[in-house]
């Protein structure tokens, strides 16, 4: 983007769950993890005293065009326990006007007041974990909620003020048929909602659901099975006026996520809690992931960076081209090289890349191609 | 005490032949022959219990692991008989144990006067050691019968000193008793040695002749070739030529080895040694030739000299194609110790730079390939194993065929194959499981005996390709690895042979390329083409795997085009990690190999050109 006013989004890791999901390898902990013998209010106050903490080693005075609390399970802090964070931040660093605040949301520890007081605290836009209508997909993904709490959630959202609410859906779980996967379509798309995430399932090392898998108890779906899947949701979810904006993201117009393009387009940001990344004109940092060691380094007003990476001009490169091919706007040709552009060609024939818009002069995949996308990145740059 | 203290003993150059007695020892693989050498290095004196360590004379590490001696070695060993009180010089020439070198085996053999058979009385004589017995036989030498490893449990001495005396035409009572491992019966042995065999005999006054039974090259030394005097004298003065080649060459060092090598000042008649002449290659230093002096040349070379003749052929490729020079600088350096190694650069659409590489068999080929990596740090991608075929065109021309890819497209008026003659020595409960192998492998049936009450000898003829691939491993496997193979070239035979190429996209893939029997055409393209949808990935279109005789179809797979290469998720803190996942699996597009608009792993060109044995050693690796 052309210049514009130096901003800066801020992630805001809650590393707090009341359980783990077995098919998660996200840096969260559940009380019984972090044997301190306190109980969850008292650790969230300290955590939020934390945050701040490690907030003000941030630039100061850089608006602030995008917030997002993620976990982690965030709506099992105190709404007011955020909101200290949000005013910090406002005073700090100033919001942009438009300033888009999301939270992740368990639909089974949300209740209506509960979701009016995260409104509150300016709070305006909430993501759902909702991941599929059927029970035994739900049961396989380890997940505990009832189908039916995400409808009485995403009304509460709407009863509490929410415009821009939005549903995670994870497909090509062991199990799920392509009928039980059109069921968890068309119940999401019967919500009130603005926005989708719609993710095949990654069988991550280290998770339960990954070990299960090792030892053969559970046997993952045909790839063409869940690329079949990949189909039948961008269908249906066009019709119902949700366009794709990111491979596995879909909106109504206007209610794109603005933090997370802000990731794919490479802008800067600030993670703040344990094992978050931060990126900042090019260089990449990480948090130590542990909450304890998090809080060791940042109650005494050091950096709690565990990592960190100067990126090089061909890891830029790599970067740039692996997020923008996965946006309908795609890469402009002539920043590829003629070479690079000569061995893609023969993905047009093929019908993975858009002709029309290879035409115009950028690059820009197909539905097809859509599903192939890291292959044509690899050819993209040997 | 028998041991001859080593300063008194009768000196090189300086031996009366009749005090001389030279044997070999014949044995199969692992019934004990390296230990009873180490024995009886140790009851000689020639090696003091402190130096002495395990498989004494095994030199290459090669040997030593796979418990197979490759390169022969002569051993002086001073004894004084127990039966007379005499002293006397033992030669100890040892014989490689493998069918692949026969040759070799012949050439030491022919440098003795006699051989100790020796057999592990838990086992019973296998088929290589009967093919060398007989060799040993067609040469004259007095055969000592020995039954080896008698302290174990599991031994049957009579059982098997029946077999041996029946093979030998001896009496079951003739067959002495040993331990290599305890040395019991040893000494006895050494005593029978000095009063079976005769000593050697020759003309002192003659022109010398020597035979050449082995030639080793040594990065200190170059080439040092052992010898065993027929006639006249060697010495250090002399000049001496080969008379395969008529080059002359300066004798630099002449000595014995007993067992680290002990310079003399000559060699005379009978006796066994090694001599030095600068010579860098071991094939300026023949096998089986015969050494003369250049001053006093004696006009008629000793019997029984061949020029080695490769029978099994392969592709030889670098993993890494950047390591092609160092592929080439490993065979040159290979080839100045193998006289029987031939190689010659060859290309290979799929494969890229390599070498088409003649060897004596399919044990010469392992060690090769085997000694490649491990000596010179190569991986190495090899082609399946073929024979050489003498194919003659419609218009009478005549080709011979060494690389399937070279098979002549048009019309083929006749094709020759070799065919070896094949013996078997099993259980006779196998007897039925053998048969069904090598009718399967169009062998024919040319007699079978019984060694004993329950072991046979089976002799089949069969085309060598058929054996070349996996018969080994299958014939293995079928009799619970009991059964013993020996075989040996007998000639060559039509067959009703034709090319099965393996197309990907309609690109013949070179190096998939066989020549089969017609009727096993279909079975070899399903394989392939079954094997290959397995190992190659899916890709951007649909890949059609086809075999083909000529322009026929015979079998036909496909591979499907991916649908599915993206990972779902990009979050924030996921770029890096999606980064890296991206420079790792363009480090695996780098070990594709092209072929067409195909990307094929390496892995696949590896796992689809394995035999049986082979293929398990690589699913073990993963």
């Amino acid at each position: 983007m052309i210049d514009s006013a130096p901003l800066l989004s801020f992630y805001l890791h809650i590393p707090y769950c009341l359980r783990r999901c077995g098919y998660c390898d996200f840096n969260t902990y559940t009380p019984g993890e972090l044997r301190t013998g306190s109980d969850l209010s008292e650790v969230s106050q300290g955590y939020i005293d934390l945050m701040i903490a490690e907030i003000d080693q941030s630039p100061a005075g850089i608006e602030i065009p995008t917030i997002f609390f993620g976990g982690g399970t965030p709506t099992l802090m105190e709404p007011e326990d955020l909101g200290r964070v949000l005013r910090h931040l406002e005073i700090r660093n100033g919001l942009t006007s438009d300033c888009e605040i999301t939270i992740e949301a368990n639909p089974d520890t949300v209740t209506a007041e509960k979701l009016e007081r995260l409104r509150a605290i300016g709070i305006n836009r909430i993501s759902f974990g909702m991941q599929s209508a059927t029970t035994h997909v739900l049961k396989t993904l380890d997940r505990t909620h009832n189908p039916e709490n995400v409808l009485k959630a995403t009304a509460g959202a709407v009863a509490a003020g929410f415009e821009q609410i939005s549903v995670d859906l994870i497909y090509g779980a062991p199990g799920e048929s392509v009928s039980d996967w059109t069921q968890t379509i068309e119940t999401a798309l019967a919500l009130p909602i603005t926005h989708i995430s719609a993710y095949a399932l990654i069988v991550e090392d280290g998770t339960k659901l990954g070990a299960q898998v090792k030892r053969g108890e559970i046997v993952m779906p045909d790839e063409d099975e869940t690329a079949d899947k990949y189909l039948l949701a961008d269908s249906k979810f066009s019709e119902a006026g949700l366009n794709w904006y990111e491979i596995s993201n879909w909106a109504k117009p206007g209610a794109e996520c603005k933090h997370n393009v802000a990731y794919w387009e490479g802008k800067n940001w600030w993670g703040v809690g344990p094992g978050a990344h931060s990126h900042l004109d090019g260089r990449r940092w990480w948090n130590v992931k542990h909450p304890t060691a998090y809080r060791d380094r940042v109650a005494k007003g050091q950096s709690p960076l565990q990592g960190e990476e100067i990126l090089t001009a061909s890891e830029k490169e790599s970067e740039r081209v692996m997020l923008e091919i996965r946006m309908p706007a795609g890469i402009e040709l002539s920043t590829l090289g003629s070479a690079a552009a000569a061995r893609i060609s023969n993905y047009l024939a093929s019908g993975h890349i858009n002709a029309q818009i290879w035409e115009q002069g950028r690059l820009s995949l197909t539905l097809s191609g859509r599903l192939i996308a890291d292959r044509i990145v690899r050819e993209i740059l040997v | 005490m028998p041991a001859i203290e080593l300063s008194k003993a009768p000196q090189p150059a300086a031996t009366n032949p009749e005090q001389i007695r030279n044997f070999g020892i014949i044995a199969h693989i692992d019934h004990g022959k390296s230990t009873l050498a180490d024995r009886m290095l140790g009851i000689t004196g020639v090696v003091d219990q402190r130096n002495m360590r395990a498989q004494y004379l095994d030199r290459m590490d090669i040997e030593r692991e796979r418990g197979i001696t490759i390169k022969s070695q002569a051993v002086r060993l001073p004894w004084r008989s127990g039966l007379d009180g005499q002293e006397y010089i033992l030669n100890m020439i040892d014989t490689p144990g493998h069918v692949d070198f026969t040759y070799e085996v012949s050439r030491s053999l022919a440098a003795c006067e006699g051989a100790v058979l020796l057999v592990d009385c838990a086992q019973g004589i296998e088929a290589q050691t009967l093919a060398n017995l007989y060799l040993a036989m067609e040469n004259n030498l007095t055969i000592i019968p020995v039954l080896n490893k008698i302290d174990l449990p599991a031994a049957q001495p009579e059982k098997f000193a029946e077999e041996l005396a029946n093979l030998i035409g001896c009496q079951p009572e003739d067959c002495l008793r040993v331990s290599g491992k305890t040395g019991m019966g040893v000494e006895l042995l050494l005593d029978q040695i000095v009063r079976q065999i005769p000593p050697p005999v020759g003309d002192a006054n003659a022109p010398a002749r020597a035979l050449i039974f082995d030639s080793v090259y040594d990065s200190y030394r170059g080439v040092v070739t052992y010898v065993r005097v027929v006639d006249g004298h060697l010495s250090t003065r002399d000049q001496i030529q080969m008379f395969s080649t008529g080059v002359r060459h300066e004798m630099l060092e002449v000595g014995v080895i007993s067992p680290e090598p002990v310079v003399s000042k000559g060699l005379g008649v009978g006796e066994v040694g090694y001599v030095i002449t600068g010579v860098k290659d071991v094939r300026q230093s023949r096998v089986g030739d015969t050494i003369t002096t250049y001053h006093n040349p004696a006009t008629k070379a000793l019997a029984g000299y061949k020029d080695p003749k490769p029978m099994v052929f392969s592709g030889l490729y670098p993993l890494d194609g950047a390591d092609y020079p160092l592929l080439r600088e490993a065979l040159d350096k290979l080839q100045l110790n193998d006289a029987a190694l031939v190689y010659e650069p060859e290309t290979s659409a799929a494969l890229g730079f390599g070498f088409r590489c003649g060897f004596l068999g399919l044990l010469h080929m392992e060690i090769v390939r085997e000694r490649l990596e491990r000596e010179a740090n190569l991986s190495l991608i090899s082609t399946a194993p073929n024979v050489v075929y003498r194919v003659t065109n419609d218009d009478g021309k005549e080709m011979i065929v060494t690389n399937p890819s070279e098979y002549p497209d048009g019309k083929v008026a006749s094709v020759f194959e070799p065919i070896i003659r094949a013996t078997i020595l099993a259980p006779s409960e196998f007897i039925g499981a053998i048969m069904e192998l090598c009718q399967q492998r169009r062998g024919l049936l040319k007699g079978m005996d019984y060694l004993s009450e329950d072991r046979v000898e089976i002799r089949y003829t069969l085309p060598l390709a058929e054996i070349v691939f996996d018969f080994f491993d299958q014939l293995k496997s079928k009799t619970r690895g009991y059964a013993s193979l020996d075989y040996e070239p007998i000639g060559e035979a039509e067959g009703d042979l034709v090319k099965v190429d393996i197309l990907l996209q309609g690109e013949t893939v070179d190096a998939f390329s066989a020549i089969v029997h017609r009727d096993k055409a279909y079975t070899y393209g399903v394989m392939m083409t079954s094997k290959l949808r397995e190992l190659i990935p899916r890709q951007q279109f649909e890949i059609p795997i086809q075999a083909a005789i000529g322009s026929r179809i015979i079998a036909r797979e496909s591979i499907r085009a991916i649908r599915k290469d993206v990972l779902a998720k990009c979050y924030g803190g996921d770029i890096s990690r999606k980064r890296k996942l991206l420079e790792k699996q363009k480090e695996g597009k780098k070990r594709m190999k092209m072929v067409g608009r195909v990307e094929v792993p390496q892995e696949a060109f590896i796992a689809a050109l394995a035999t049986g044995d082979d293929a398990d050693k690589a699913k073990a690796k993963k």
